[in-house]
């Protein structure tokens, strides 16, 4: 490209844009140096990710204790899986979780998106707000919630029960449902901003032009919205509900700050599990196991992100 | 964009943005609605900020155990700066690497680093454990972020490549003719263009860092090297199971003012840099 753009260049401008061909010794320099400067990355990447990855996978065919000698268990740990009452149980809760969390995130975060979808100064200064919690991190938010709804002294128990709504005195995490809800409530609160983002940028960067022949052709609002403005946004929904469905199923902090995982462990996600059988339990094989039947599942959300994402450029 | 190209179609002036805003809701109820959702959002953040009281900021300093809201500041000020560091250093020299000057097998480098995306980093803590622990950094906050600097190359690595891939070629070229080495052209020449890539990048890692819990509370055994999010319930846990609610929020504020202050400072580049690692 650089050649045809600059027809009467130089012998050494010519030499750089073809250095492979022209200069082997100055090629070879330039790949050498680009292997150089990779190298951290690689080594990082090397050391912190496929090095534990691969012990994952080979973990998880032993019996492994944290302290004492490794035993052969063959497919053992992931027979167990299928049979272990406690692992099958997080899983449906968090199954329970995924469904209530990832339709509420996004009909809030779209309506939101709406909302703000105005180019004018008010509409901006509406998003940095709704986008404030996004920048707070998920611990401190469930320590902020856990403070909120405390029996008694939480300012929101106190606040809703001056008005009738709630008794203050009762401790709202000890019941199943006030539990979750306040778990739901308070992601809502803090990714629900992060949607708003993403399906904003999709929504302007549908061309005007889309809209307004729409609207000449004689479509109403509603029609607008859902022949022309939902196809065109369905890579933008492929992404947040991708983001959402594998941030609930990997869920952890805020319930092991908001519930710990109570009421009688009715509220143990399977990220949780993992975590009580790895290091409470310290049966790390089986925690292995566990962490690669997670991996695969992700792994199926990705691929059907992809999938969505792959129809989407034919439609 | 958008604007810029209805221009020429339509001879007669009109305002896009006014059209296309108008239909569903009329001016007023849009503005009880926001304000509204306004309201609801902000209301943690009142109740944080009303609880905090100066005797819970004056007993910082002391805490049991060696664990203390100032020692863990010191904490979490220490890893978030080193992961930060580590985390823009690394993907600023990889995605000019693999921007610039591709190698042998660099392509499938960066297919694996884009996997690393794709690998949900808790799914991998318990050999992460013994790895570090096998090279001398269990327990260790250096330790700790180069862990999270490494969770946080994916992203970084994409956004810098897309920095760099993005200023024109004859630019480095016209610093490579006028007789500067390659290293030189990327520090003198390629980086101050990519500044806003590297503004990104160093923010989204600076509050990937500073929020992080799972992988602080799994990795690090000894109170004391607590950060800030992790210690937060053992610091005011009292005795006989009474908890110091106001110290707790007095945390909470300390944890979470930072962020805020630096999102409304550099809001544009954290959302340019969510945006193009997301949507691409």
């Amino acid at each position: 490209m650089t050649s045809t753009l600059l027809p009467p260049a130089p012998a050494a401008a010519a030499a750089l844009s073809s250095p492979r061909r022209r200069r082997t010794g100055l090629g070879r320099r330039r790949q050498l140096t680009g292997a150089l400067l990779a190298l951290p990355a690689i080594a990082l990447l090397g050391i912190f990710f496929l090095w534990p990855l691969t012990r994952t996978v080979f973990m998880s065919f032993f019996d492994w204790p944290m302290l004492g000698a490794a035993e052969f268990a063959g497919l053992d740990n992931y027979a167990k899986a299928f049979t272990d009452a406690e692992f099958l149980r997080a899983v449906g809760f968090t199954l329970v979780y995924t469904a209530l969390t990832t339709p509420l995130l996004l009909v809030v975060g779209f309506g939101l998106a709406l909302l703000v979808s105005r180019r004018t100064r008010a509409a901006r200064f509406f998003q940095t707000i709704y986008f404030l919690p996004v920048v707070i991190g998920l611990a401190s938010g469930s320590f902020l919630w856990l403070f909120m709804w405390q029996s008694d002294v939480g300012p929101t128990t106190q606040l809703l029960g001056s008005l009738g709504l709630v008794d203050p005195a009762k401790n709202i995490f000890a019941d199943y449902w006030g539990a979750l809800l306040i778990v739901v409530g308070m992601v809502t609160w803090k990714v629900a901003g992060l949607q708003m983002l993403l399906l904003l940028s999709g929504l302007q960067s549908i061309p005007v032009e889309v809209n307004e022949a729409a609207r000449m052709d004689g479509a109403t609002g509603w029609q607008v919205f859902k022949h022309v403005t939902l196809p065109l946004l369905r890579p933008t929904l492929a992404l947040v509900l991708v983001f959402s469905v594998a941030g609930s199923l990997l869920a952890f902090d805020q319930f092991y700050i908001l519930t710990t995982g109570g009421p009688a462990n009715s509220t143990i996600t399977a990220v949780y599990q993992i975590y009580r059988t790895s290091f409470i339990q310290f049966d790390l094989g089986y925690g292995a196991a566990l962490s690669l039947l997670l991996m695969l599942v992700l792994g199926l959300v990705s691929a059907v992100q992809m999938l969505l994402l792959r129809n989407s450029d034919h439609s | 964009m958008s604007a810029i190209i209805a221009t020429p179609i339509s001879a007669a002036p009109r305002r896009p943005e006014a059209r296309s805003t108008q239909p569903v809701l009329p001016r007023v109820a849009w503005w009880v609605i926001s304000v509204c959702l306004a309201v609801l959002f902000l209301y943690p953040l009142w109740v944080m900020v009303s609880q905090i009281s100066v005797e819970d900021f004056l007993s910082f300093a002391d805490g049991a155990g060696g664990l203390s809201v100032a020692s863990s500041l010191g904490n979490s000020i220490f890893v978030s700066v080193l992961a930060t560091a580590v985390t823009v250093l690394v993907s600023t020299l990889a995605g000019y690497a693999f921007s610039r000057l591709p190698f042998p097998g660099s392509k499938a480098v960066f297919f694996v680093t884009l996997i690393t995306f794709m690998v949900p980093f808790q799914a991998i803590i318990t050999p992460l454990y013994l790895v570090l622990r096998d090279i001398g950094l269990s327990n260790n906050l250096v330790g700790l972020s180069l862990v999270i600097a490494t969770f946080n190359l994916p992203l970084g690595i994409f956004l810098m490549r897309n920095s760099f891939a993005a200023i024109p070629a004859t630019l480095e070229e016209a610093a490579l003719i006028d007789g500067s080495s390659t290293l030189g052209a990327l520090w003198r020449i390629m980086l101050p263009v990519a500044l806003p890539g590297v503004v990104s990048t160093a923010l989204l890692a600076f509050f990937a860092a500073w929020n992080e819990f799972f992988a602080t509370l799994i990795l690090i055994t000894d109170q004391a090297q607590y950060t800030l999010p992790v210690s937060l319930g053992i610091l005011s846990a009292g005795t006989n199971n009474a908890v110091d609610w106001g110290l707790m929020q007095a945390g909470v504020a300390i944890t979470v003012i930072p962020c805020i202050v630096i999102y409304l400072v550099l809001q544009k580049y954290y959302v340019a840099g969510l945006l193009s690692g997301s949507v691409k």
